[in-house]
């Protein structure tokens, strides 16, 4: 954005992310899908820089993603997106009907808290090191699987063309950054959940989605 | 799987089955939450027991009601909806009265980022399963180092965010999203694990405000039809 002397103006938006982070993918794909131009922060989380003073600043809690608007600043990739709803209604990402919605919120809240937390990289290199390296693999297939299972019976009576219907929601925002990491991190077998190996092909379609990927953002490393 | 039916009577006297089931453990931190929401919203249900130390969530009577199998579900008619966060943002918008959440966006989005960080970094890691696993696979003197670790870590935090926001409450002189999952944390849950809350001087006043609250004190695990005489 400039002004008519042509400086550049700070974008309104800024969204502090990093490139693999799955839920700074979440974020990513709902500023897309609402048409919200925002300035792109990189945080290098396995350099640590979210311990930065500079980072601290802005965010005391040093979590990514975090999204700065104006005065408010917020973490949580779960909790920017509800205010992002809120803030900026364009292109609702949640249905209208309240048990699609309950739906959608269940399916988030499995990827967010069911599935995530517990294959995050510090979780990961704690199970590598104190149970042992071959351990890591059954560990994430056991939690990854069990949330999975979950999501395929939840969604079976409700998924169209996306998770909850025929056009994206909040449990495709959480979905597709799962779906796509676990296939892209570890090759994840997905033969077993026909539902979400039926949307994951259906993401690949999506321009918001793909706009979002780790592989499009300013940070993804070149070589 | 035990429950003790609990009706409204009918024109006739008779018995009538309440609209809003619960399946709850009277410990369980989540479950908690969801029975503080209830209870301010003046919310009448049937407590149906499912006692997670004996794996009753997998029994099939369950499954059928609920097949995710998590802990809390609720039953609202046809629907049944698992997972605190999710049954207390439905509660919330199918019965409005006593509202969970503030208007202003503000605070509402800091209540959504205070009660997914309890749901997202503390919840998932200190659960009872995970913990089986630590015992088994790491050793039994690590279970309290990694809850030590894990919520120490989530309630550094929650100090952080909390600071500036709080009031009586964690997000100003309301009851608000935020205090109705926290509140299950912090009034004794963690006293199993010698976990020391000194070093978090917000969420221990808070602890003190919550006890005096009646809608959190008739949740309370020992009010409960299941909770463990012994």
């Amino acid at each position: 954005m400039t002004t008519a002397g042509g400086e550049e103006l700070p974008k309104k938006l800024q969204l502090y992310s990093f490139f693999m982070s799955s839920a700074s993918f979440r974020v990513r794909i709902a500023l897309n899908l609402k048409g919200l131009d925002y300035e792109y922060k990189a945080i290098n989380l396995f350099k640590k820089e979210q311990h930065s003073p500079e980072f601290l600043k802005i965010n005391p809690i040093g979590y990514v993603p975090a999204l700065v608007d104006g005065d408010i600043v917020l973490a949580d990739s779960f909790a920017i997106i509800l205010y992002l709803e809120e803030k900026y209604p364009q292109h609702p990402l949640l249905p209208h009907d309240l048990e699609k919605r309950a739906i959608n919120y269940q399916a988030a809240n499995i990827i967010s808290s069911s599935i995530q937390p517990l294959i995050s990289l510090p979780i990961l290199q704690y199970i590598g090191e104190n149970v042992g390296p071959d351990a890591k693999i059954p560990w994430i297939q056991k939690h990854v699987g069990k949330g999975f299972a979950a999501l395929e019976k939840l969604l079976k009576d409700h998924a169209g063309k996306f998770a909850t219907g025929d056009e994206i929601f909040l449990a495709d925002l959480f979905l597709a950054p799962q779906i796509i990491g676990l296939t892209q991190r570890f090759n994840y077998d997905m033969t077993e959940f026909p539902l979400l190996s039926r949307l994951s092909e259906a993401y690949k379609q999506v321009p918001a989605i793909q706009g979002a990927m780790p592989d499009k953002q300013p940070d993804f490393p070149i070589n | 799987m035990s429950s003790i039916l609990l009706t409204t009577k009918g024109n006739n006297g008779e018995e009538l089955p309440k609209k809003l089931q619960l399946y709850s453990f009277s410990t369980s931190p989540p479950s908690f939450s969801v029975r503080i929401a209830l209870n301010f919203k003046g919310l009448d249900y049937e407590y149906k027991a499912v006692n997670l130390f004996k794996g009753e969530q997998h029994r099939p009577e369950f499954i059928k009601i609920n097949p995710i199998g998590f802990i809390p579900a609720l039953m609202d008619g046809d629907m049944v909806i698992a997972d605190s966060f999710a049954i207390i943002l439905y509660l919330e918008e199918k019965y409005p009265q006593h509202p969970l959440l503030p208007r202003d966006l503000a605070n509402k989005a800091i209540n959504y980022q205070a009660a997914n960080f309890v749901c997202s970094s503390i919840q998932p890691l200190i659960r009872l399963p995970i913990l089986k696993y630590i015992g088994e696979n790491v050793g039994h003197e690590e279970k309290v180092p990694w809850v030590h670790k894990h919520v120490g870590k989530g309630f550094a935090g929650l100090e952080k965010l909390l600071k500036y926001h709080a009031g009586k409450y964690a997000t100003g002189d309301e009851i608000f999203l935020a205090d109705v999952l926290l509140a299950p944390y912090i009034i004794g849950y963690l006293q199993r694990y010698n976990f020391d809350m000194s070093e978090y001087p917000l969420l221990s006043r808070l602890a003190e405000a919550y006890i005096q609250v009646p809608s959190i004190q008739d949740a309370m695990p020992e009010k409960q039809p299941d909770f463990p005489i012994n």
